[in-house]
């Protein structure tokens, strides 16, 4: 409640301790904002001069066929964790998205497409309900579809895992357009969109004013229910576009194992490309860095014949220093 | 809403009317008429719902199983159902106690299996290495963990989160990626402590009634316990009363972490063997069991007796569902899902009700 | 086991020697000081009060003596030696208890329980013993008056019976010092009496009391000894007794009773005045009140009219403000504006209805600090500056340019962060948001506060011209000069009430500073004193002096 009053001179010693503040301030707010790129980039590099084939094509879209759905569902989180909120239920979602697609592709591929999206966007709505119009934590709203979407989706198919044989449906998963897969495509636009909604309209800079400072949000006179539920909306809609493309990808909708762990790979994408957990900024091309240096540690400690045990061990070390860094201004919060 | 303010406008003029006898002490007016009386029943059945409604549901669910299914009420169906429990119970008292104090472990699924691997491993040098190896190693994930959190201010969702990563990465490698399994001999007094049976019911069980009575007595009967429910309940205001915030987190999740190890090395003796692969998504079953407890996970709030009622109805609605026999496992899972969106639900609303009447 | 309050300290012994001694403490935030020099002497069985506007550094100070903040210079001598406190816990251990404003205890667990957190009796295993507990916590609560079931949750009791809990806590630990910040905004007439008498037991067993409050009828009525802060330093400090309470107002708002003139430091003009009984009222509020904030008050504004709301801090000047701009939730009274009555509770019906809020915080509700200027001036416009819900950074940058020239507002440019600039620019940019949604009617919260005085200068100056433009302003100003200048009127207020009305040539520091102290002969209309409700303590009314000047008169 102090509100401290400003001397019109700062003592000399004090002006120099906010100044050190403030460079120090910067400093770690560089590393904020571009260590994610500057570490990709030294993976990169050393993984050119270091790794056999890693600039083959095959690897290159190996690689990026792979890290294609972590990305899309990695870009509604972060639009999620904007706002100071969290979605559990992508991966679940991915998964009744996917189990969709067998059902309805009699109706053929687009209204199949279509019913698997809505899925996505119904669980995007009532998780955005229940946060913003009942004020359930989000932590809990999307874990409660995390357990139970699952279930759904493994109901539809009889606890079955199903073959699809459409390559129509398939070529989505396969399929390249001027060599580069569609998976990747899809991923590169969506990022360009979310990237542009969240950069350049109303709706995007609502989010961010949102997640930065709620109150003056509201004193403002913005929307703040209807936003939030959007956000929702749209991370169940991205979901729902990765399991469709992951299902097509495997030809299969597998209710049991797709998606399984992919909300906290999507997290671990957006917490390391510099968002913080605490709201009032989205990096959305930070985002994408995150997931694709994620992946490319994965393969280059795989290339160089490291176990899997340890991929994951540096993964934990990478999330440990990614959220050091953001601590000075996060603080203790969930 | 509105009746609320009642008592206290009119207790405004009366303390005006009582003006001239107010050097008269009456405390019992000041007893009632400040307090928000007009809160009324409903609320109390609410607040009666969100803290026993496990255990009335769990028994609803298990009086109508008996009546419907011949073998469930059954000693062996209900052993076996116990026994089911016990691994996820022990790690649920853990989370309870971290999720009283405000915070999360999403790690306990991780920690269960390298819990195992090293109880399986330890095993060996006897049954004592067996339990304490296991519980160092997790106790000490956990204070890590607990230091990042309470001394450093990180988030608990993110730390634990690479804690989740790092033990199952950890467990991985000292199986050397999971194609070493070590074998607990069958007749070692380790084994035995897994498959033996007292009673006709599993030694697990016991631990886990064992671990849920001392849990509840560290929660309601001591100083430490009693701090946890400050913390969650309010940071500031522990912090302004004097309470060693940071050292009361960091147990928390010592406890947890030690929890989730023990109950990785009775899975071990009991399957014999260390898998790394064991518990995925376990952190999330026991967070859903501690939350249809009743326990808020805002914090500061929840009750262990809750949290058993919790893990118990998990596992009755699965055997529920096995008895019917046509249905599968899927089922169980939205109804889990929707019976955790429920209970949110619920608690959210209350939370509302009460917030608006304080605001 | 006896009663825990430390019956057994003399309190002759050692009366004159302070138990408390506070020595040039100083203490800055981010190259801010927030205390400057800071001395003060607690006197055992004595009652200190210790006054000052918001801002002056009573949070900062005890927090300092608390243990949650380390002094950056200074020494803290308790009971005969210098002490440091790491941490709140240590200064509770030393017999240092507070009370805070907020009230600090857990809501969701029982009330004997936040009695005796981190100090629960024990049994013999080492167990919480409740039954123990329980009775203590009964009987303790029992000497404050309170006789509730303490086995219930904290939070199912009333605001001012949980305060009461929070002094209970406080008196029963075996405390040498105990400080009270604002313990009675959340009491009851009745309950403050009982509080009262809890002090009078204290001092009576020589335990020193810090109390600050910002009510004077409380000061006078317990306090032996005042100091009072401004601006981080101490201006005054003695006995209470022979400050008269005008004089205490005046060291507060840092004025010279003696040189009471209208000086003309601000840059406003010297206000003509539009007519406040125009015809057509822009603004008319009627009977707005909020359950221990406002009750029943009525403003109203002209086009072209400032209306100034006087009052203490405190006094709910804020709170009607934040009522009128939908930013709570009314429990009775209508807001209309130009005749049409608004919804009450939304804060987009009230911009809708060309309300805008400059909130006296900036930090908590005002700035988002991660967006750039133009994305904080545009915050609340942007639907109207883009097209199909894409923005348009170029409508959005011609609308800043001209916001940014006419404000002055000083940023490398539109696209500099908000939090970098300082605070007199964070404010324009603040103005600037809501101007440039064209309202009729600006409701300005200490607009100047914490910016620098050219900023301000340019600050007051726009109001004035917005005014002229005929926009109606409501100003809350801390400082006298900036209200008395600025305003066609002023509506004082006080404990939640309107008090009085200045207009025209009676709208003069002494008159106002007379309103404000409260005093029944300066008050033509006065309200039920508070005071009035406990005939048990005594009210050095006769001792009060008279104020020289009487409302209406003229200078």
């Amino acid at each position: 409640m102090t509100a401290p009053t400003v001397p019109e001179q700062l003592p000399d010693r004090a002006a120099d301790a906010v100044r050190e503040r403030q460079s120090r301030a910067r400093r770690i707010g560089w590393i904020r904002d571009y260590g994610v790129y500057v570490a990709l980039l030294v993976l990169i590099i050393f993984n050119i001069a270091a790794t056999p084939n890693f600039v083959a094509l095959d690897n290159l879209r190996v690689q990026l066929v792979q890290v294609a759905p972590v990305m899309i569902v990695a870009l509604g989180v972060a639009m999620v964790i904007g706002t100071e909120g969290i979605d559990l239920s992508v991966g679940a979602v991915m998964a009744l998205a996917g189990a969709l697609i067998p059902l309805y592709l009699g109706y053929g591929v687009p209204v199949a497409i279509a019913v698997a999206l809505l899925g996505g966007i119904a669980s995007g709505l009532f998780a955005g309900v229940l946060v913003a119009s009942i004020g359930v934590q989000p932590i809990v709203a999307t874990l409660a579809l995390l357990v139970g979407l699952r279930g759904v989706a493994q109901l539809l198919l009889g606890g079955q895992f199903r073959q699809i044989s459409s390559p129509e449906f398939n070529n989505l998963g396969t399929g390249s357009v001027l060599g580069v897969p569609i998976v990747v495509l899809v991923a590169a636009v969506l990022a360009v969109i979310v990237g542009f909604l969240m950069r350049r309209t109303v709706f995007g800079r609502r989010v961010v004013a949102i997640g930065g400072n709620p109150d003056a949000a509201r004193l403002a006179g913005l929307p703040v229910r209807r936003t939030l539920i959007t956000v929702y909306l749209l991370s169940g809609l991205l979901a729902a576009i990765a399991g469709v493309l992951l299902t097509a990808y495997q030809k299969a909708a597998t209710p049991s194992t797709q998606g399984l762990l992919m909300e906290l790979s999507a997290i671990t994408a957006v917490v390391v490309g510099g968002t913080p957990l605490t709201g009032g900024r989205v990096r959305v091309l930070g985002t994408v860095a995150g997931a694709l240096l994620m992946q490319i540690v994965t393969a280059t400690l795989i290339k160089h014949d490291l176990p899997e045990s340890s991929t994951q061990m540096v993964q934990a070390a990478i999330i440990i220093l990614a959220v050091y860094v953001q601590r000075d201004r996060g603080g203790a919060r969930r | 809403m509105t009746s609320l303010e009642k008592p206290n406008g009119g207790n405004r003029s009366a303390a005006g009317a009582a003006a001239e006898t107010a050097h008269i002490s009456r405390p019992a007016d000041v007893a009632d008429s400040p307090e928000r009386v007009g809160s009324g029943a409903g609320e109390r059945v609410a607040r009666f719902l969100q803290r026993q409604g496990a255990p009335i549901l769990l028994a609803l669910v298990v009086l109508v199983a008996s009546f419907a299914f011949p073998g469930f009420a059954t000693f062996d169906n209900v052993a076996s159902i116990l026994f089911q429990a016990s691994g996820l119970g022990i790690i649920a008292v853990g989370m309870t106690l971290v999720i009283i104090s405000g915070g999360i472990d999403l790690s306990v699924g991780s920690v269960y299996a390298l819990g195992g691997v090293l109880a399986a491993w330890a095993s060996r040098y006897g049954v004592l290495p067996a339990f304490a190896v296991p519980l160092a190693v997790c106790g000490l994930i956990g204070l890590v963990q607990g230091t990042f959190i309470g001394r450093f201010g990180m988030p608990p969702f993110i730390v634990t989160l690479a804690g989740l990563l790092g033990a199952r990465g950890l467990a991985l490698a000292l199986t050397d990626e999971g194609k070493t399994v070590y074998k607990v001999g069958w007749n070692d007094t380790f084994a035995q402590l897994g498959h033996g049976k007292v009673f006709g019911i599993y030694l697990p069980v016991y631990f886990m009634v064992a671990v849920f009575v001392v849990g509840w007595i560290y929660l309601q009967r001591t100083k430490s316990g009693q701090a946890l429910f400050a913390v969650g309940g309010s940071e500031s205001a522990s912090t302004l009363m004097g309470l060693p915030v940071a050292r009361i987190k960091i147990t928390s999740y010592l406890i947890c972490g030690l929890l989730a190890g023990l109950a990785g090395a009775l899975n071990a003796a009991y399957t014999i063997s260390g898998v790394p692969t064991q518990g995925v998504g376990w952190e999330l079953d026991a967070i859903a069991s501690v939350v249809i407890g009743g326990t808020l996970l805002v914090g500061g709030a929840g009750s262990l007796i809750g949290t058993l009622a919790g893990v118990l109805l998990l596992k009755v609605i699965l055997n529920v569902i096995n008895q019917i026999g046509t249905l599968n496992t899927s089922v169980q899972m939205v109804v889990s899902g929707a019976f955790l969106a429920v209970v949110v639900v619920v608690q959210a609303l209350l939370t509302r009700a009460q917030n608006l009447r304080d605001g | 086991m006896s009663s825990t309050q430390p019956q057994e300290v003399s309190a002759a012994a050692n009366v004159n020697r302070p138990v408390l001694s506070v020595r040039h403490i100083a203490k800055t935030f981010g190259g801010i000081a927030a205390l400057a020099d800071v001395s003060l002497e607690l006197l055992p069985g004595q009652v200190h009060a210790l006054v000052g506007e918001n801002g002056a550094g009573k949070s900062t100070l005890i927090k300092v003596l608390t243990g949650v903040y380390r002094a950056d210079a200074g020494t803290i001598e308790y009971d005969g030696a210098e002490v440091r406190f790491a941490r709140p816990l240590d200064a509770q251990l030393a017999g240092i208890s507070t009370i805070y404003q907020e009230i600090n205890l857990v809501p969701l667990i029982s009330v004997a329980r936040n009695v005796f957190l981190g100090r629960e009796p024990r049994n013999r295993l080492g167990l919480v013993d409740f039954r123990t507990m329980n009775a203590q916590a009964r009987r303790l609560l029992a000497q404050v008056g309170v006789t509730v079931d303490v086995r219930r949750p904290l939070r199912s009791l009333g605001t001012g019976t949980q305060q009461m809990v929070a002094i209970a806590r406080a008196v029963s630990t075996e405390a040498k010092v105990v400080i009270m910040d604002e313990p009675t905004s959340s009491l009851e007439p009745r309950e403050v009496a009982k509080l009262f008498g809890v002090i009078e037991q204290l001092t009576a067993s020589g335990i020193a009391v810090l109390y600050v409050s910002h009510k004077l009828d409380e000061l006078y009525r317990i306090a032996q000894q005042v100091t009072v802060l401004r601006d981080g330093a101490v201006v005054h400090t003695g006995k209470i007794s022979e400050l008269p309470r005008l004089q205490l107002i005046s060291h507060m708002l840092g004025r010279d009773i003696a040189q009471v003139q209208r000086q003309g430091v601000t840059a406003f003009d010297d206000r003509s005045g539009a007519d406040p009984d125009a015809a057509e009222q822009l603004l008319d509020a009627r009977g707005l009140s909020k359950r221990h904030q406002i009750s029943d008050i009525d403003l109203s504004v002209a086009p072209g009219e400032i209306v100034g709301l006087g009052g203490l801090l405190g006094a709910g000047r804020s709170e009607t403000v934040r009522a009128i701009a939908g930013a709570t939730k009314l429990d009775a009274g209508e807001v209309r504006v130009r005749g049409r009555k608004i919804r009450n509770g939304s804060t987009a019906v009230a911009i809708g209805a060309g309300i805008a809020l400059l909130t006296e915080d900036r930090k908590a509700d005002g700035i988002i600090p991660g967006l750039s200027v133009r994305e904080n001036i545009v915050l609340a416009a942007m639907p109207r500056l883009s097209k199909g819900g894409v923005v348009s950074t170029a409508r959005q940058r011609a609308v800043v340019d001209i916001f940014m020239k006419r404000l002055r507002i000083k940023a490398s440019s539109p696209e500099q962060k908000v939090s970098e600039l300082s605070g007199g620019n964070q404010q324009k940019v603040l103005l600037a948001r809501w101007l440039c949604l064209s309202p009729q009617l600006l409701l300005l919260d200490e607009p100047t506060r914490g910016i620098d005085v050219g900023a301000k200068a340019e600050v007051q100056a726009l109001v004035a011209e917005l005014a002229a433009e005929g926009l109606g302003v409501v100003l809350i100003s801390s400082e006298l000069e900036e209200l008395i200048e600025g305003s066609d009127r002023i509506v004082a207020l006080r404990d939640g009430r309107v008090v009085g009305e200045l207009r025209g040539d009676a709208v003069t520091e002494n008159a106002l500073l007379t309103l404000l102290s409260g005093e029944p002969a300066a008050n033509p209309d006065p309200p039920p004193e508070p005071a009035a409700d406990v005939p048990d303590a005594a009210v050095p009314a006769a001792d009060l002096p008279v104020p020289a000047e009487r409302t209406k008169e003229q200078r």
